[in-house]
């Protein structure tokens, strides 16, 4: 397996013919972490979407390597199934089993509620699904879109859990937040 | 391929949990009960116009579900969640096409008995009825899922698609009835031309269309 990476060289970003940012630059390698933080509109999430590759660069380039998994505000499971298969459908896409789903949700402390059907769960509960979805894949560069909100002090102790070890298994995080999410010795890339 | 595969399973399982296969089917035999009321208990002339009656049925039971087939996948970050696992969006596209077809498909070809029967025909047109749907139904799926893409997140998302689809599919219903007549070879040809068309260039216009809509 070759090592994570994720790099920005001189990368802009342009919505709907507005300049968010430009000349951003920045390489993470196996262990690193980068903090995404600005304003409302700033671009954070757009930021990240250019590196899952979602959204195209209006300038600079993006190189990464191993596989991306992305958790942003849409929980991208299927609201009338239980927890549970809702996750197996996207572990069996990466080639994931079941085992590493249950592994997942009981990581997050949600591990009860995998007979119950995703429309069923509060935010919080909602917020912490969509992170074991990450933590299942196995993808080494996690795009984590303000990973803390809704979610309580607990549910917070166990994603900067979560994210140490990813980083200790040669792993990279990125995050895109307002509030303190556990991440230290991270690059901060700060967006005006 | 594995991908594709689970992803007619989810579609298909999502579209059975949603409406079932049960609506088109009921929607496309109410048709066929209402017709007889309609233009009376005339039996040469039900025979005769049956068969159109059927397809235009048809068309418009591929044309139910058309604000369900993208929308909530987009909507919900599914689409963009296949994408990240390296899933292109033609791949995408031909899955839902599939799954849509399953979902419609065979059992309005199930439904045509009884309603053939409804509606006077005989043995033969039962015959080249059924042989015209397994052939331009899937035309008709490929084309309800590309409207669906390029409607997806709009407002009045479910009528523009059908302002979209109707002209289309055109050609698709005039081949298919075409078909229903003895001398109908020609036609079904030419449906199967038209049906083909729509399923080899619906997988890029709704690539397209989905990835338009990510931007």
């Amino acid at each position: 397996m070759t090592p994570a990476r994720l790099a920005f060289d001189r990368v802009a970003c342009l919505r709907g013919g507005r300049l968010l940012f430009e000349e951003i630059g920045f390489s993470l390698g196996a262990g690193d972490a980068a903090l995404v933080t600005g304003p409302n509109g700033a671009g954070k999430s757009s930021l990240l979407r250019m590196a899952a590759g979602l959204l195209d660069p209006a300038a600079g380039t993006i190189d990464r390597q191993g596989g991306i998994a992305l958790s942003d505000e849409n929980a991208a499971l299927d609201a009338h199934r239980p927890l549970g298969d809702a996750l197996a459908f996207w572990a069996g896409l990466d080639g994931r089993g079941r085992s590493d789903v249950m592994a997942a949700l009981d990581r997050m402390g949600i591990a009860h509620l995998d007979r119950v059907p995703v429309r069923m769960l509060s935010t919080g509960q909602r917020k912490r699904a969509t992170l074991a979805r990450v933590l299942a894949s196995g993808a080494a560069v996690w795009l984590l879109d303000e990973p803390g909100n809704g979610m309580d002090a607990g549910a917070l102790d166990r994603l900067a859990d979560a994210m140490a070890t990813h980083r200790a298994n040669g792993g990279i995080v990125v995050a895109a937040t307002h509030q303190p999410v556990g991440l230290d010795r991270a690059t901060v890339i700060e967006l005006a | 391929m594995t991908a594709f595969l689970s992803l007619v399973r989810r579609d298909l399982a999502l579209s059975l949990k949603a409406s079932g296969a049960v609506l088109p089917v009921v929607f496309f035999l109410l048709v066929a009960t209402l017709f007889p009321f309609a233009v009376g208990p005339d039996a040469p002339l039900l025979a005769r116009t049956g068969g159109g009656v059927l397809w235009m049925a048809a068309l418009l039971a591929a044309l139910l579900p058309v604000d369900r087939l993208i929308e909530p996948d987009r909507a919900s970050g599914v689409l963009d969640q296949l994408s990240l696992r390296g899933i292109s969006d033609e791949v995408i596209a031909m899955a839902k096409i599939a799954a849509h077809w399953l979902g419609f498909g065979p059992p309005l070809m199930l439904a045509a008995v009884p309603a053939s029967a409804l509606l006077r025909m005989d043995g033969a047109a039962l015959g080249r009825l059924e042989l015209g749907l397994a052939i331009g139904t899937p035309g008709l799926a490929a084309l309800a899922v590309t409207t669906s893409a390029l409607t997806a997140g709009l407002r009045g998302a479910g009528a523009l698609a059908g302002l979209l689809m109707l002209p289309l599919s055109v050609p698709v219903l005039i081949f298919g009835a075409g078909a229903l007549s003895e001398s109908g070879v020609g036609a079904l040809k030419l449906l199967a031309a038209a049906s083909l068309l729509l399923v080899a260039g619906a997988p890029f216009a709704t690539g397209a269309a989905i990835r338009a809509a990510r931007e």
